[in-house]
């Protein structure tokens, strides 16, 4: 064993209640009735829909392209009929609803043209692209763009790379058994992944209570060089990214820092299955395994097409009757699922059926009593128990001095504390009222700046007013007082009235160039600075605003004159 | 909390073998009374009085009481001194949690001021006739100079203050035979259980090694120190760590951590300093056994302490390879 491990503070050791579900290899789940396939299934930005209700779409055609480079394409994970374009509910604590793509499959399961990639010739960034508009999104359960991940960062070069086959969280054995029956695919991706960031070493790390799994893997690189296949000690959150990072490599990565800053970057195994995929087969990510276990009475995997109702999948474990709720994740970091309707998405490692034998509901939350347990058990060495008086107290500030957003709120806390604190609750409620905080912040600012603007726009219209009165009006009494001469300006001469035509012209020109300047000067000096910072498009738009005005007062100006 | 509880058994065992059984009549009205003035502070304030009371914080507090205060003190007195930890020093603050001081030690710091010769008055070793003793405890019948005496850290304080009497540490020490050699005879062996206790709930996991590890080693050092330059004038380090309050207050009284530092570091200097005062108090001040205080002005410090050494965080640290400072 080449590789040194490192050692990240704190963790806990849960029963790991792998056994339930790695026994049986893994099965395709069938194609349901319906899919729905939300549209944003990434970190980033959601994909522009591609399709439209009534359109026939085939198996891996994009339903959503990706909106700029950070976000990921999605696809039709079957052939069939595009029903609707609508919002629905997504699988996610917040039980908020964002567009998706409702399809009734044909069951014929026709796939678009596949296209394999010769990866050993394509540049890095036609493949980041390519694995883009794949969809290929880290499949760990951040969902987290991978092209993005692949870009060098300020360090240059990637040196080493990270595959993730820890899967740390009891119950789940969706990577297990992939690294079990698919090891050579997941090499595979790794190689492209390797090859993408021009890697010198790879370290894949298992924890150690994967022994067919590491087993499998090292079986399959037995031709690739320079991957190495590291069994980690297994405690949670070993599997998390830094802390893996961290164990095999030495090296931290803090908070809102990429690997690739670092020199290391990390990828799920599944992820490096689906590269795999996508490349030298040229299917985009429409599927992905889902472990389905806890109080079921056939647990196992599940090859799930992504949009597949989480019912349909219930369905083929049989939930036992005395299950009270469903997990979605494992029972460290995922959350209950309100509703079991909602479609599978590429974050869904797991679907738990909890009981309450087997998930009892934690006791009654009793005071802190500064036992450090939780900080002993932080694997972020945070002092979560001086986070959990901020947090509670709302003294943000504080909480933000502490570190608050390293927190990666793997539950460990939690797990450990005497006193039942749903410990992480509380920091998600700092960490959203915080955002919420900077939201308002920024609205407020931008509604000041509106507010200001119009100020300044209605004052100079008023001065802008006062002065065509002022003007019309001395003319007026000019024209009264002098009334031999009359409409000196306008028509210089009676009697040469022939040629009066061309001139009038002309000074009628001078004095719209005139009063353009005199606009122009006048705009200019009252050119308010808080429209500057605004996006392009808003200036666009102020700026035709402007035109049009500007128009309209030349009007006003030219004779004949209207009342105004 | 029922873990600390127990670490406690073997030390009160040892102290019913040299002390008789009036330590566990104290032990039981300490129980009593803060179990009434919890349920009572409970209902007023509106908590669910049978959960909170079963967590067993408000027996810690009555056993340390009891402990801490002489075996045959009045039972009014252990009674008042643990309503008074209860009420005042734990409830009125806001109840478990929230305590910035050490209930225990308030009730014993409170007590000592106001009532200090009833707080000085221990039984000599061998007054082990319960009747005897209860009488002292409930009928108020002044204890006989047979039955009490002076502790050897009181002995060595009131001696050593007084320059004429020209007494030395071994003088004194030597002047009773009840003091034995080390720290006072039985009291060496109640402490050696206290230590057994204390290592128990280490193993446990129910504390950590800071507290009593960097406790009594600075005692040790300070009174090694001082006693390897004057033996005559300053107690060497054997006897400030088995005498008195030093080994329960290592283990079971400055590592309470809703009132002491939660950093390790923070750990470290909270009892270092508790030391420190330990034995300054017993060497220069008034009262016989500073722990009481050492440990109440440390629990002043420990906001600033706690603030002035956190850790630095994951990803966070200097110096490291790859961890970048923001």
């Amino acid at each position: 064993m080449l590789a040194t491990l490192f050692k990240f503070e704190g963790g806990v050791k849960p029963d790991s209640h792998k056994d339930e579900s790695s026994q049986a290899p893994i099965a395709a789940a069938p194609v349901p009735a319906r899919l729905v396939v939300p549209l944003r299934q990434s970190a980033g930005n959601a994909p522009l829909p591609l399709v439209q209700p009534g359109q026939k779409v085939l198996k891996g055609e994009p339903i959503g392209a990706a909106d700029g480079s950070f976000s990921a394409a999605v696809h039709a994970p079957t052939s069939g009929t595009v029903l609707a374009l609508e919002p629905r509910t997504l699988p996610h604590p917040s039980g908020l609803s964002a567009a998706c793509v409702v399809i009734a499959p044909d069951g014929e399961e026709r796939w678009i043209e596949r296209a394999p990639l010769d990866w050993r010739s394509a540049s890095p960034e036609a493949l980041r692209d390519r694995l883009r508009d794949m969809g290929i999104v880290g499949l760990g359960g951040a969902t987290f763009p991978s092209h993005i991940k692949l870009k060098p960062g300020a360090a240059g070069r990637i040196e080493t790379l990270v595959i993730n086959g820890a899967e740390c969280e009891p119950w789940i054995t969706c990577d297990d058994r992939l690294m079990r029956e698919r090891a050579e695919g997941i090499v595979r991706g790794i190689d492209i992944l390797r090859h993408i960031v021009s890697a010198g070493r790879v370290l894949v790390g298992v924890e150690d209570n994967k022994p067919q799994a590491v087993a499998a893997l090292r079986a399959a690189i037995a031709q690739s060089h320079g991957i190495e296949v590291v069994p980690v000690p297994t405690r949670y959150p070993a599997g998390g990214e830094k802390q893996l990072i961290r164990v095999l490599t030495g090296i931290e990565i803090p908070y809102g820092r990429f690997g690739s800053e670092y020199g290391v970057q990390c990828f799920n195994v599944g992820t490096a299955y689906s590269v795999h995929r996508a490349i030298e087969i040229g299917e985009p990510l429409v599927s992905r395994i889902v472990t389905v276990s806890g109080n079921v009475a056939r647990p196992g995997n599940f090859e799930t097409l992504i949009g597949t109702p989480i019912d349909a999948l219930l369905a083929l474990v049989a939930p036992k009757a005395d299950t009270d709720r469903y997990i979605m994740g494992g029972p460290m970091m995922g959350f209950t699922l309100a509703r079991t309707d909602l479609p599978v998405t590429k974050a869904a490692n797991c679907i738990l059926a909890a009981s309450p034998a087997l998930f009892p509901r934690p006791g009654t939350e009793m005071p802190c009593i500064r036992c450090g347990a939780c900080t002993r058990a932080c694997p972020a060495e945070l002092q979560p128990h001086e986070l959990y008086w901020f947090a509670r107290s709302k003294n943000f500030g504080k909480a933000q001095e502490y570190h608050i957003f390293d927190c990666i709120e793997c539950g460990c806390c939690a797990y450990v504390c005497p006193s039942n604190i749903r410990l992480v609750d509380y920091y998600r409620f700092a960490k959203t009222s915080m955002r919420a905080l900077e939201r308002e912040k920024a609205a407020a600012d931008a509604a000041r700046q509106r507010f200001e603007f119009r100020n300044l726009r209605s004052e100079r219209e008023a001065k802008e007013k006062a002065e065509r009165l002022a003007a019309k009006t001395a003319a007026a009494r000019q024209a009264i007082a002098g009334g031999e001469k009359p409409a000196a300006a306008a028509m210089p001469a009676a009697p040469e009235q022939a040629q009066a035509l061309p001139q009038l012209d002309e000074a009628k020109k001078a004095l719209i160039a005139a009063a353009i300047t005199r606009a122009q000067a006048q705009k200019e000096g009252v050119q308010p600075k808080n429209i500057d910072n605004l996006a392009p498009e808003k200036q666009a738009e102020i700026r035709e605003i402007e035109a049009r005005r500007a128009q309209v007062r030349e009007l006003a100006k030219t004779p004949p004159e209207e009342p105004v | 909390m029922l873990k600390v509880l127990a670490a406690l058994i073997p030390g009160i065992a040892v102290y019913v073998w040299f002390f008789g059984a009036a330590i566990l009549v104290q032990i039981a009205l300490a129980s009593a009374a803060a179990l009434a003035g919890e349920a009572a502070m409970l209902k007023l304030r509106g908590k669910p009085v049978a959960l909170f009371l079963s967590d067993g914080s408000a027996l810690v507090t009555a056993w340390l009481i009891a402990l801490t205060f002489p075996p045959i003190a009045p039972w009014w007195l252990t009674v008042t001194a643990t309503l008074f930890a209860i009420v005042v020093a734990k409830h009125l603050y806001g109840g478990l949690g929230q305590n910035p001081f050490n209930p225990a030690m308030v009730a014993f710091a409170v007590s000592i001021v106001a009532f200090p010769a009833l707080m000085s008055q221990w039984p000599a070793v061998g007054f082990t006739d319960f009747t005897a003793q209860m009488a002292v405890v409930f009928k108020s019948q002044s204890a006989q100079d047979a039955v009490t005496m002076a502790t050897p850290l009181d002995a060595l304080r009131t001696s050593l203050h007084v320059p004429e009497a020209r007494a030395t540490v071994a003088g004194v020490l030597g002047s009773h035979a009840t003091f034995g050699n080390i720290g006072g005879k039985g009291w060496e062996w109640i402490a050696l259980a206290y230590l057994a206790g204390g290592l128990w709930l280490l193993q446990q996991r129910i504390i950590t090694w800071h507290v009593p590890v960097a406790f009594l080693a600075v005692l040790a050092l300070i009174a090694g120190g001082f006693s390897l330059a004057n033996p005559e004038r300053y107690a060497g380090p054997v006897f400030h760590v088995v005498t008195g309050g030093a080994m329960l207050g290592a283990f079971f009284i400055a590592t309470d951590p809703v009132s002491g530092a939660t950093t390790p570091r923070g750990k470290l200097i909270f009892a270092a300093g508790a030391a420190l005062l330990t034995w300054i108090i017993r060497s220069f001040g008034a009262y016989p056994d500073g722990m009481a205080f050492a440990v109440l002005l440390m629990n002043l410090c420990v906001p600033l302490i706690d603030m002035g050494t956190q850790p630095p965080v994951f990803g966070h640290k200097g110096g490291m390879k790859g961890g970048g400072r923001q």
